[in-house]
């Protein structure tokens, strides 16, 4: 709709006047268009972007809670605490496992459920509405139902289960793993999983709801296999939304907190990014050494935004061409 | 395309009416599978729902005794009835910010949603840019200059503090998702209004209010649910007075012995407005979620 990309620029149309009337009529008619606009900005930059030039400012600084006399600029020396320190390092390499674990395998899973709601059977709005369940739990509490209702080893769920099914084959020594600290990465994992396969699903089933029925039909006709529809038109029409639902669901896992606070606090080896500079900043109180991981984890997130916003702008540009 | 093309051509047009009966038997295998996998995934909020509603012994039971007689013991410790810690204040708490904050990001996302796609400014896509790259700043890194700063001014455990960080956290969200409801107002309506002299309250409360109406009921819940989640901001900047809910759930963390229908009971209450809000905008739910990106 081209009357769309020539109304972004406003004046274009204007009739012919005095040169300078009419770019000062111009400018104001530019500025009652920002003027709804303002609030919200100023308000964002406040509140968002000052911050963070302190967490910048304070990240070359030595400065530590329980030492008050001594504080100062100190140069690198955070950062360079922040990449030598092995229990740094353990969480950055925690934080790239649990967030391509978690978006993989929801998306290969949501995939899956999308792909058999997709289709007509008895029960299917009723199927659909409860699979969305999981993603609508307070993570705190789904987090706590899982370490004290599932994985607990005396009366959790999975073990509960398992003695029920060993008992009903005549068992009487069930296997009773201790499942957080037997797995304690697969534990978070699986938690968060459970959690965040109902989102992907929700986009992937959009995008498979969204397919061109002519274009389905058309394969439909030429007698393509089940198997090639979905390998040369579903697919490549679904790419886009896999795309989504990966970086959204990325930026939501990497900045996760609530999970590996509740189910393992940290121990274990599950401590993520954001668990660490929780703990370095509340429980050992080293301000400066908290903001050098903050800033790092902003570079880190900017560099995985730079490819969203790419995904994203397409996006915006395919709007207005529609 | 070319296998496609090359089996058209092979395979005999008889062919699709033959596999019928051997495909509706595949459909029901796979409604079937669907249904398992669905109940799978729903059976931890069916076991959280059922054994909230078991007494502690029931509920403790290996392995897990589903007939067991219901009681409502679980709630009344929940809800300190003998106990004596009460967590209405923390819910109370959690309802003000989440509702507060909702309605001052609906107060700037609107006009701000309006200025970037009925009347857009000239560089609405750096500005939509600008909001959606805060959103993917964490907010734990933040989190100390707010600490300090708060602590400073003396704004440590007050609800306000977090009502003002829920608004930026979920105003990139808002601006994007009421974009995407405004973008679809056809161009001629506010054009029409305005020749006719409406200024642009009167357009706003007039025209685009009226048709974004079910958007911004969408966007709406989509905000609350988000605050009402949050954890990480609430635990750090909160004490006693202004504590949320999911602040009051954690001190269930560490807790042991027999206690799992209290746990059940409590993470059922607390999940219930966000369970209520999002089956409400269920058919906006991924719309929200995608920050508009998907319809």
């Amino acid at each position: 709709m081209s009357s769309r990309v020539l109304a972004a620029r406003p004046g274009m149309s204007q009739a012919p006047a005095p040169r300078a009337a009419a770019a000062k009529r111009e400018r104001r008619a530019a500025w009652i268009r920002r003027v709804p606009l303002l609030p919200a900005l100023i308000f964002m930059i406040v509140v968002t972007q000052l911050p963070f030039v302190a967490t910048l400012v304070i990240s070359f600084m030595r400065w530590n809670a329980l030492e008050p006399g001594n504080t100062g600029f100190t140069g690198f020396t955070n950062y360079k605490t922040v990449f030598t320190e092995s229990a740094l390092r353990g969480s950055v390499i925690a934080t790239v496992v649990l967030t391509v674990s978690v978006v993989l395998v929801s998306l290969a899973i949501g995939l899956a459920i999308a792909l058999l709601l997709n289709r007509a059977f008895v029960g299917r709005a009723f199927i659909r509405t409860i699979m969305i369940a999981p993603f609508l739990i307070v993570p705190v509490a789904a987090a706590l139902l899982f370490k004290q209702g599932i994985y607990n080893p005396s009366y959790g769920l999975l073990n509960g289960t398992i003695t029920g099914i060993t008992h009903l084959f005549g068992g009487h020594s069930p296997v009773q793993p201790v499942w957080i600290q037997d797995q304690p990465k697969i534990a978070v994992e699986a938690a968060l999983i459970w959690q965040w396969t109902p989102f992907m699903m929700l986009i992937l089933l959009a995008g498979l709801q969204s397919r061109d029925s002519e274009v389905m039909e058309a394969a439909l006709v030429d007698g393509a296999s089940p198997w090639q529809t979905f390998r040369f038109v579903t697919f490549p029409h679904l790419r886009r939304y896999i795309e989504l639902g990966a970086l959204f669901g990325s930026f939501f896992i990497l900045q996760n907190f609530d999970f590996v606070f509740t189910i393992t606090s940290g121990g274990l080896g599950t401590a993520n990014l954001p668990y660490t500079i929780y703990q370095t900043f509340f429980s050992a109180h080293d301000y400066g050494l908290a903001s050098a991981q903050g800033v790092v984890v902003v570079a880190a997130s900017l560099i995985i935004a730079n490819f969203a916003l790419r995904v994203v702008s397409s996006l915006l540009r395919e709007e207005v061409i529609r | 395309m070319t296998a496609a093309t090359a089996t058209r051509v092979a395979r005999p047009a008889t062919r699709s009416r033959r596999r019928r009966p051997m495909r509706l038997g595949r459909n029901m295998w796979l409604g079937l599978l669907a249904w398992v996998i669905g109940l799978l995934f729903f059976a931890p909020v069916a076991y959280m729902v059922l054994t909230s509603f078991h007494s502690e012994a029931a509920a403790a039971t290996n392995p897990p005794s589903y007939g067991a007689g219901l009681t409502l013991q679980g709630y009344k410790e929940f809800f300190g009835i003998g106990t004596g810690t009460s967590p209405w204040p923390a819910l109370i708490n959690s309802a003000m910010a989440s509702i507060i904050s909702t309605a001052l990001v609906l107060c700037l996302a609107i006009p701000a949603a309006y200025a970037l796609a009925v009347k857009p400014v000239r560089k609405w896509r750096d500005v939509m840019f600008f909001f959606l790259s805060t959103k993917f700043l964490p907010p734990v890194a933040a989190l100390l200059p707010l600490y300090l700063f708060a602590k400073h001014v003396g704004l440590l455990d007050n609800i306000w503090l977090l009502i003002v960080l829920y608004t930026s956290m979920n105003l990139p969200i808002a601006v994007w998702m009421m974009r995407s409801f405004l973008i679809e107002i056809p161009r001629a309506l506010p054009e029409a209004a305005s020749i006719d002299g409406a200024g642009v309250l009167t357009l706003l409360r007039k025209i685009i209010l009226p048709i974004a109406s079910p958007g911004i009921a969408a966007t709406a819940l989509i905000c609350f649910i988000f605050s009402w989640n949050e954890l990480l901001f609430a635990l750090v900047l909160t004490a006693t007075v202004s504590q949320t809910g999911p602040v009051f759930l954690t001190s269930f963390v560490t807790s042991e012995g027999l206690f799992l229908a209290q746990v059940c009971a409590a993470a059922t209450v607390i999940s219930l407005p966000v369970l209520a809000a999002g089956f409400a905008a269920q058919d906006k739910l991924v719309q929200g979620l995608s920050l508009g990106a998907v319809k």
